[in-house]
């Protein structure tokens, strides 16, 4: 795999997630009724940031949930290798609440689909929206984020990698072509 | 990583590595049954057939429920209903079935290695759910699932497995797995029914030694999990033990010999109980009894091993 560039740094994704943070409050007018929900494992780590940055502004808590897609995912009978499961964890009620699905990459968008149905067997939220760090476009699904870090456009040779602090011990986006 | 794997056998040929592995997945399922909707649309399209050619209630209960909150379809045939009845071989038996797009067959047969047999004839994958007096491998992990909620670890624990150790096929996944993931397992029961050289089934693979009791003070003395075998009326051939109010007695766990235990030790059975005679109710039905949880991860821990022998695909 060669590198084929830089698009975000530790500063950069503090700025985007700063961003995505106060959008979240204007357009649900606060965090009252707000939740946050990450997708295995990257999403995790971003929500968390994100209900940090926001209990930051508004003085209160937000509740994050994990959930695992796995299985939920459209491509377990084709191809793939088998993924390992690590588990969903949804300590609040759904029903009623503005629910924000968090991921790092918006690609196909079959992630999300998989996202929104397993939120949805936890109940009956208000409505659901969805943040990423980056949108890299090639959308299989029609499906959009309301709130995005970065637009990134790509190739389908290209891979996004999002790599965190959590989890790979160092905070940068970087786009790479796939040999 | 998955599970490389066709069939789940037995447990001899697992490794500690992934019965791990099928224990964290299960852990897993364990939230997905806690939920208000307690299905998965995972297994959708997959076809997963219980061929029980035993009595059962709990095990084939068990592994249709977990097809099931996978959404696999799922049918059962039992032998006194089917065209076994007829003369048909077993191999043709699970020819036939396969044919018909199966993709899991989970079978319990009185043959000893009666699944080995079907496993190298078919395609689909096979879990043995039971096989004469060799394995039954998906009851040894929920044991171990069970162990491991209630201890928080396998390693180190004495696990005390008391009965009709010569019959049970529950014994000896429980022996494999166990001193797989470095349990110190103890043995006991009357001198007719632990079968002679028991302490070299398991090889150089296992991490702890197997004993062998001679009382069942020693058995139960500092035990942190004491696990009772069904005396098996059905498979005494001769009269094995003199009877069964004297096997009671020698044998039983009571409220009295209990005490020797560890204060916090658990008490597992895999079931069906003969109350009174392997088991006091008292026992049974007391604090310390895990019986019941041991049911309960059945399910989650069943639904593991369909996750990792039809969902996606295999690495190799």
């Amino acid at each position: 795999m060669e590198k084929k560039g830089h698009i975000l740094d530790t500063k950069g994704i503090h700025r985007a997630l700063i961003r995505v943070a106060h959008e979240i409050l204007e357009k649900n007018r606060g965090s009252e009724g707000l939740a946050l929900v990450g997708i295995r494992t990257g999403g995790v780590f971003l929500a968390q940031r994100i209900a940090g940055i926001i209990s930051e502004i508004e003085k209160s808590e937000v509740p994050v949930g994990i959930v695992d897609i796995t299985l939920y995912r459209d491509d377990l009978t084709i191809g793939t290798n088998q993924p390992v499961i690590r588990g969903t964890e949804i300590p609040f009620k759904m029903d009623g609440e503005k629910i924000v699905i968090v991921d790092d990459v918006l690609y196909t968008g079959r992630t999300v689909r998989a996202a929104i149905d397993a939120v949805m067997e936890f109940g009956r939220p208000m409505m659901i929206q969805l943040a990423v760090l980056i949108d890299r476009g090639h959308r299989e699904l029609p499906i959009r984020a309301d709130y995005v870090g970065k637009n990134v456009s790509t190739s389908r040779r290209e891979s996004v990698n999002v790599s965190l602090v959590e989890k790979d011990g160092v905070d940068e986006v970087t786009v790479t072509e796939i040999s | 990583m998955g599970l490389s794997k066709k069939d789940i056998l037995d447990i001899e040929s697992l490794s500690a590595e992934e019965i791990r592995l099928i224990l964290e997945t299960a852990d897993s399922f364990k939230e997905v049954l806690g939920r208000d909707i307690k299905k998965v649309p995972t297994l959708r399209g997959k076809t997963v057939i219980n061929l029980f050619f035993e009595a059962s209630t709990r095990t084939r209960t068990s592994f249709e429920i977990a097809a099931k909150r996978l959404s696999a379809d799922t049918i059962n045939i039992s032998a006194s209903a089917s065209s076994v009845q007829k003369g048909e071989t077993l191999s043709d038996t699970v020819r036939n079935i396969e044919a018909m797009n199966s993709d899991v067959i989970i079978i319990r047969h009185p043959a000893s290695g009666a699944p080995h047999f079907i496993a190298k004839r078919l395609k689909a994958s096979v879990i043995n759910a039971g096989d004469g007096s060799h394995e039954h491998p998906s009851q040894a992990l929920l044991d171990m699932q069970t162990i491991k909620e209630k201890k928080g670890r396998i390693e180190g624990l004495k696990v005390a497995i008391i009965g009709d150790i010569a019959h049970s096929r529950v014994a000896r996944s429980n022996i494999q797995g166990l001193t797989k993931m470095g349990a110190k397992v103890v043995l006991y029961g009357p001198k007719t029914l632990i079968p002679k050289g028991i302490d070299e089934i398991v090889g150089a693979h296992c991490n702890t030694p197997l004993q062998v009791a001679e009382s069942m003070e020693e058995a139960l003395s500092d035990a942190d999990v004491i696990m009772m075998l069904r005396i098996q009326l059905e498979r005494q051939g001769v009269s094995l033990i003199p009877s069964v109010r004297e096997y009671s007695r020698f044998f039983g766990l009571n409220s009295k010999n209990i005490s020797l235990a560890k204060g916090d030790a658990i008490i597992m059975h895999p079931g069906p109980m003969n109350r009174g005679v392997e088991i006091s109710s008292e026992v049974a039905d007391g604090s310390r009894s895990v019986i019941l949880d041991q049911v309960n991860n059945g399910i989650a821990v069943r639904m593991a091993l369909l996750y990792l022998l039809a969902g996606g695909h295999k690495d190799a």
